[in-house]
C-alpha cells in the first residue's frame, strides 16, 4: 500500500479542523480590520486604513499604555513569585511534586469568574481582609481595597501566577541537577552556579511564563472589569466593548490585530533569546 | 611514601540503608586506583564523599594532610569526570572547559592557551566552538576530562567514565586514559563495575562489598592471588572447590576431592592436615586429559559455548560439582556427553577465605 496516501488520509481531519477553526476565523479578523462599519449593523464591503487610525486617538492610546503598564508590572509581580515557586517546586520529591500540581490544578476546575468574585468578596469594605487586618490592629479603618489598580494588580497576578509557576517547573523539572554538581566541583559557589547554570538553562521556562501571563494581562477585561470597577480600563475591555456593546467589529477586530502582532513581536523575540521553538509549560 | 588522600572509619547511611561502613583507604600521589564492585556496593558514595557532594555521617576525609571532611566540595583540589558527563549544555565546548578558570577570573589570554594545551592533549583542537549536543559519546566524554583536568587538581575522580561508551571506544578510551594519567602523573580514583576495565588500567584495585573493601592490591595480585571467594568470582571465571588436606609438604598441599588425591599450593596459610580448605582454580587453568593420571579429576562435558576466540566449556564432576574451563577452540577436540579427566599445574589453584578458616 502506498504510504504517502496512507499518512494525508489519517492527517485529513485535523488539517480540515485547523483550518476552519482557527486559519479561518485569523483571516477573517484581518479582513475585517480593514472594512468599513455599516451604519447600523454590520460591515461594508469598504477597504479602509481608518480602524487602524482610530487607535491612535489619545484616548486609545491612553488604554494601550495603562493596560502595557499593568501587564508589566503584573509579569514583574508573577515573576518574582512564580519564578522561586516553580524552581522550588522542581526540586521537591516525586511525591510532594505531585501533591502540588494537584493543588496548582484545581483551581482551574471551577470557573476564573467565580474565584474572582471569591475576591470581590476579600476585598469587600468590611470584608474578611479588613476584618483581619483591623483586629490585628494594622489598620485602624477598612482599606476600600475594591475597584482599585491594587485590587486589579492582584486578582491579575492571582489568575496568571499558575502558568508562570508551571512554565518555570517544566523547564526547572527538564534540567539534570548533576550539572549543579558538576559547577560546584569546578569551584562555583551555590549563587555563581545558580547564576551560570540554573538561570540559564531555565530561561526558555521563564520566557515562556512571561509570555502566557503578559499578553493575557493586557486582554483579560473581565479581571479589570470585576475588581477595577469602571476604573481600570484594558484593550482586552475596549475590544469587548466595540465588539459587544458599539457593534463596530472592524474597530475590534483591528485592536485584535494589533494584540496579536504585539504576541507574536513576543514569541519571535522567545524564539530569538531561548534557541526554543515551542513555549515551555504550556498543558 | 606518603598517601595524598585518606580515608579514615567513613560511615554513610541513606535512611536506614548502611552504605559505607567504617570505611578506611590510603591513596598514594601519582597512583591510578580503582574502586570496582557491584553497583550498590557504595563506590559512587565514597567518590561523592571525596568530591565533598555528600557528607559522610562519621569519619574523616584527609588531604595532603589536611582534614577536608567539612570543605565545601568548590573548595576542594579535586575534581570529577561525572558519570553521565555533566556538560553545560548551554555552552560551546571551550566556555565548558574554561568555566573553572572563568570563576577564578583568569586572564583571557591565559584561559584561551589553557584550554588550548587541554583541548590537544584530549586530542580535540579545533572543537572549541562546537555545543555539547554536536558532539559524540566519544569526544564528550574527551571535553569532561579536558574540563576537569585544565585546573590540574591534586586528586582527579572518575566516576564510570565509559560506561556509556559502545566497546570498541570503551578499550580506546581506556588506553587513552591510561597514557594521559602516566603523562600528568595526577593521582586518578576510579570507578567501575568493569574488571576488564579495572585489569586493563589500575595500579591498584579496591573490590568493594557491602560498602567495605574485599581486598586491595595490584591487579595480578587480585586476578592470581584472590583472598576470598568473592573477590575469584567477580574477577575473572573462578572456579570455587572445597576438599580434605591429606599432606603438607613445603609449598605443596596434598588435598582428596570425591576420593581423588589433586596438588594445590598453600601460598603459607597456618594450613594443617585433616583440615577442609575451600580453594579456587581460574576457568583458563583447567586443563583436559583423555586417560586418568595419578592427579586427576573424572568429569562430563555438559555444554560448549563459542565465544569467539576462545570455548566455555562447562563441565560436571561425579558429585555434581559445576566445573567451567576455557580453552582455544581450534584445538579442543572432546564433544558433549564426552566423558574426561580435568587437572590443574598447583600453582593455579589457590586457598580462598582463609580468613573464616577454623580448624
Amino acid at each position: 500500500m502506498n504510504k504517502k496516501y496512507n499518512i494525508w488520509f489519517l492527517l485529513f481531519p485535523f488539517y480540515l479542523f485547523s483550518i476552519v477553526v482557527i486559519a479561518f476565523p485569523l483571516i477573517y479578523m484581518v479582513l475585517l480590520s480593514f472594512q468599513t462599519r455599516a451604519d447600523i449593523w454590520g460591515v461594508i464591503n469598504e477597504f479602509t486604513w481608518k480602524n487602524y487610525q482610530d487607535i491612535l486617538q489619545p484616548t486609545y492610546l491612553q488604554t494601550f499604555v495603562q493596560s502595557f503598564k499593568l501587564a508589566l508590572t503584573s509579569t514583574f509581580l508573577i515573576s518574582i513569585i512564580g519564578y522561586p515557586f516553580g524552581y522550588f517546586m522542581a526540586k521537591l520529591s516525586k511525591k510532594w511534586k505531585k501533591r502540588m500540581l494537584l493543588l496548582l490544578m484545581i483551581p482551574f476546575w471551577t470557573s476564573s469568574l467565580i474565584r474572582l468574585y471569591g475576591w470581590i468578596i476579600i476585598f469587600r469594605t468590611n470584608g474578611p481582609l479588613d476584618q483581619i487586618l483591623m483586629s490585628l490592629h494594622l489598620t485602624k479603618e477598612p482599606l476600600r481595597m475594591l475597584y482599585t489598580y491594587p485590587s486589579v494588580l492582584i486578582g491579575m497576578v492571582y489568575i496568571l501566577l499558575p502558568f508562570m509557576i508551571l512554565a518555570v517547573y517544566s523547564s526547572a523539572e527538564k534540567m539534570d541537577w548533576s550539572l549543579i554538581e558538576a559547577a560546584k566541583d569546578l569551584g562555583a559557589t551555590s549563587f555563581q552556579a545558580f547564576c551560570t547554570i540554573t538561570m540559564k538553562l531555565t530561561l526558555p521556562g521563564f520566557l515562556s511564563g512571561i509570555i502566557l501571563t503578559f499578553i493575557p494581562s493586557m486582554g483579560l477585561f473581565f479581571v479589570a472589569d470585576l475588581l477595577g470597577g469602571n476604573k481600570i480600563v484594558l484593550v482586552g475591555s475596549i475590544i469587548q466593548e466595540q465588539l459587544l456593546k458599539v457593534h463596530n467589529w472592524p474597530f475590534a477586530a483591528a485592536l485584535s490585530v494589533i494584540l496579536m502582532l504585539l504576541t507574536t513581536i513576543m514569541i519571535t523575540l522567545y524564539k530569538r533569546i531561548s534557541h526554543s521553538t515551542e513555549l515551555e509549560g504550556v498543558l | 611514601m606518603k598517601p595524598i588522600l585518606q580515608l579514615k572509619q567513613i560511615t554513610k547511611s541513606f535512611g536506614n540503608i548502611e552504605v559505607l561502613k567504617s570505611f578506611d583507604i590510603d591513596i598514594y600521589p601519582g597512583e591510578f586506583i580503582t574502586l570496582l564492585g557491584p553497583s550498590g556496593c557504595g563506590k559512587t558514595t565514597t567518590l561523592r564523599i571525596i568530591a565533598g557532594l555528600e557528607q559522610p555521617d562519621s569519619g574523616q576525609v584527609i588531604l595532603n594532610d589536611k582534614d577536608i571532611t567539612n570543605l565545601a566540595p568548590n573548595k576542594r583540589d579535586i575534581h570529577t569526570v561525572f558519570q553521565n558527563y555533566a556538560l553545560f549544555p548551554h555552552m560551546n565546548v571551550e566556555d565548558n572547559i574554561g568555566y573553572s578558570l572563568k570563576l577564578k577570573r583568569y586572564p583571557k589570554a591565559q584561559q584561551k592557551s589553557a584550554i588550548h594545551d587541554v583541548l590537544d592533549l584530549v586530542q580535540l583542537a579545533g572543537y572549541e566552538k562546537r555545543m555539547p549536543n554536536e558532539l559524540s559519546g566519544g569526544q564528550k566524554q574527551r571535553v569532561a576530562i579536558a574540563r576537569a583536568l585544565i585546573n590540574q587538581p591534586n586528586v582527579l575522580l572518575l566516576d564510570e567514565p565509559l560506561g556509556a561508551l559502545d566497546l570498541k571506544l570503551r578499550r580506546q578510551m581506556q588506553n587513552e586514559l591510561k597514557t594521559l594519567q602516566k603523562q600528568l602523573g595526577i593521582t586518578f580514583i576510579y570507578i567501575t563495575h568493569d574488571q576488564e576495565e579495572a585489569l586493563n588500567m589500575s595500579t591498584r584495585i579496591a573490590v568493594m562489598k557491602d560498602g567495605k573493601i574485599e581486598q586491595i592490591g595490584t591487579p595480578d595480585e587480585i586476578y592470581n592471588r584472590p583472598k576470598t571467594s568473592y573477590v575469584a568470582q567477580f574477577i575473572g571465571e573462578a572456579n570455587i572447590l572445597k576438599g580434605v588436606v591429606t599432606k603438607k609438604e613445603d609449598n605443596t598441599l596434598s588435598i582428596l576431592i570425591q576420593n581423588h588425591s589433586m596438588k594445590i599450593s598453600s601460598l603459607n596459610y597456618p594450613i594443617k592436615e585433616n583440615d577442609t580448605i575451600t580453594f579456587t582454580v581460574r576457568s583458563e587453568s583447567i586443563q583436559f586429559l583423555q586417560t586418568a593420571t595419578s592427579n586427576c579429576l573424572p568429569a562430563k562435558i555438559i555444554s560448549k559455548n563459542f565465544l569467539g576466540g576462545m570455548l566455555r566449556i562447562t563441565l560436571e564432576l561425579h558429585d555434581g560439582t559445576t566445573i567451567i574451563a576455557s580453552q582455544y577452540g581450534f584445538d579442543f577436540k572432546y564433544s558433549i556427553h564426552d566423558n574426561v579427566y580435568i587437572t590443574w599445574n598447583q600453582e593455579h589453584a589457590i586457598p580462598i577465605d582463609m580468613e573464616n578458616h577454623h580448624e
